[in-house]
């Protein structure tokens, strides 16, 4: 008797929680996109509601990691931005996505430093310094694995203070004075503007990220899921993300 | 009754849930890790301190509150009820923003003692204590406000010093308010992860606690995220019941 209780109680909540997800929203386009898109797309928003009005396309911004487990575990989304191909991998290889996923922008990585460099960061080299406080994304996202892949072929072991959930939250710290560097995308250093000094890291350490997107076979819109990808590949999306300081491929 | 049950339900899916991702096979591989263990050590280190420096500070803050008559008490004890409803991700920024590095305090105490906060296991102990402190202070201040004082008074008047009654008649009565409240802090202080993340960052060893251990690890390693899930529950559960069983089994 109790134990039946407890099923419907749990049968109740399951068809609660049903009405919610299950519906199709009017004109609604669910975009989880990395971290280090942010900027980016926020513009691609305001563009590709410009141009079809009516249409709400809302963002889900966080670590390529955190998205792919949300998408994994069921959370309803159109479409899926990643800020590297491994992650769009997992998802393509639990059958989750329409389609070959596409490559539509590329990154590379930059030391980002306080306004007026108060660590005297050169170089990946200084980042093995003990007194300097440094900090990467960390290991699993996909800023956190570029960074430690550069470190790698630079032959530098960081003296690492924290390991930041998303790029975004990395460079606030640095942002804040808090951090003396941390490497981050090329783009978040020239999105944050002068709160920010970017320091390069050499042709031959650098790691060239690679973004794919795809429409997700859970889409609650498919159509519209179609609609946004296209317009993020064709000429706009493009001119867009060049605009932000992506490479195209 | 039905209801009553659903409210149950609300506690106890997510257990089940939990309960049925968990890899019983690899479990004792995955617990001896040393990112598990680490943030153990951590966790259990950090908390015990945050709830020690929340009766050293909150005990008095409490009687404050309870026994003093001052201008503006209200607005006093709203900003110490704020951590409970703040987001602990705000609390976070706001300690970054008052004790880090360049902060507001922080800036002028690296200066004078080369302390720096962030990113250090003391920068842990702050955020917890920050999120958990309130629940110590509300708890002994509600147990000093409901107890009869009439019984100090009468210590008192046999001659007992205000040491003395502090001691032997005030504390006395309000234990059971007082090691609530250390339950609730500890309970709180232990699960704290928003401040922690946002103050003190996120390293193994320093200041990964089990809370920001499960955070990556849900990224990177599931089973293992599962694992350290199952470890809270575990203490958790431990903890709660045998400190009801001890104190408040009579009633």
């Amino acid at each position: 008797m109790r134990l039946r209780m407890v099923g419907l109680a749990v049968l109740v909540m399951a068809a609660a929680g049903c009405g919610g997800v299950g519906s199709d929203p009017g004109g609604e386009i669910r975009v989880s996109a990395a971290a280090s898109l942010t900027d980016a797309f926020a513009s691609i928003e305001q563009a590709y509601e410009d141009a079809h009005p009516g249409t709400d396309v809302v963002l889900n911004l966080a670590a390529s990691s955190s998205l792919r487990e949300q998408i994994l575990e069921g959370a309803p989304v159109d479409v899926f931005a990643s800020a590297n191909l491994l992650n769009m991998q997992v998802v393509a290889d639990a059958g989750m996505v329409v389609g070959e996923p596409a490559v539509f922008a590329g990154n590379t990585l930059q030391i980002a430093v306080p306004p007026g460099n108060p660590g005297g960061v050169s170089g990946l080299a200084d980042l093995s310094r003990e007194e300097l406080l440094v900090g990467l994304c960390a290991a699993g996202v996909p800023c956190g694995d570029f960074a430690r892949e550069a470190l790698a072929l630079a032959g530098v072991e960081a003296a690492v203070d924290t390991d930041e959930p998303n790029v975004r939250a990395l460079l606030t710290k640095v942002i804040e004075g808090e951090l003396d560097a941390g490497i981050v995308y090329t783009t978040d250093v020239a999105a944050a503007g002068s709160v920010v000094e970017g320091i390069a890291v050499p042709a031959g350490h650098n790691v060239a990220a690679e973004y794919p997107i795809a429409v997700l076979a859970g889409a609650p819109d498919p159509v519209g899921a179609e609609a946004f990808v296209a317009f993020v590949l064709g000429a706009e999306g493009r001119a867009i993300l060049a605009g932000h300081g992506f490479t195209l491929p | 009754m039905v209801l009553g049950l659903l409210g149950l339900a609300v506690f106890v899916v997510p257990l089940a849930g939990l309960l049925a991702r968990v890899p019983w096979a690899r479990l004792p591989a995955l617990l001896g890790g040393d990112v598990v263990t680490d943030a153990l050590r951590l966790s259990a280190v950090t908390s015990l301190a945050a709830v020690a420096i929340s009766a050293v500070l909150g005990i008095p803050l409490a009687w404050l509150l309870a026994r003093v008559e001052f201008p503006g008490k209200r607005v006093v004890r709203a900003v110490v009820m704020l951590p409970l409803v703040l987001p602990p991700v705000v609390g976070g920024s706001a300690l970054l923003f008052a004790l880090g590095r360049r902060g507001l305090v922080g800036e002028a105490l690296g200066d004078a003692t080369g302390l720096v906060l962030p990113f250090s296991t003391l920068g842990v102990v702050v955020a917890a204590t920050f999120v958990a402190m309130p629940f110590l202070v509300l708890t002994v201040e509600g147990g000093l406000r409901s107890m009869d004082r009439r019984f100090e008074g009468a210590a008192a008047t046999l001659g007992a010093g205000r040491w003395t009654v502090l001691r032997r008649v005030t504390l006395p009565m309000v234990a059971p308010s007082l090691v609530a409240g250390v339950v609730l802090t500890w309970a709180r202080a232990f699960g704290e992860f928003g401040a922690t993340i946002t103050f003190a960052g996120n390293l193994q060893g320093r200041t990964q606690t089990l809370p920001l251990a499960v955070f990556v690890a849900l990224e990177t390693d599931r089973d293992t995220a599962v694992a350290i899930s199952l470890v809270m529950v575990a203490v958790s559960l431990i903890v709660l019941a045998a400190l009801r069983d001890r104190w408040w089994g009579a009633r």
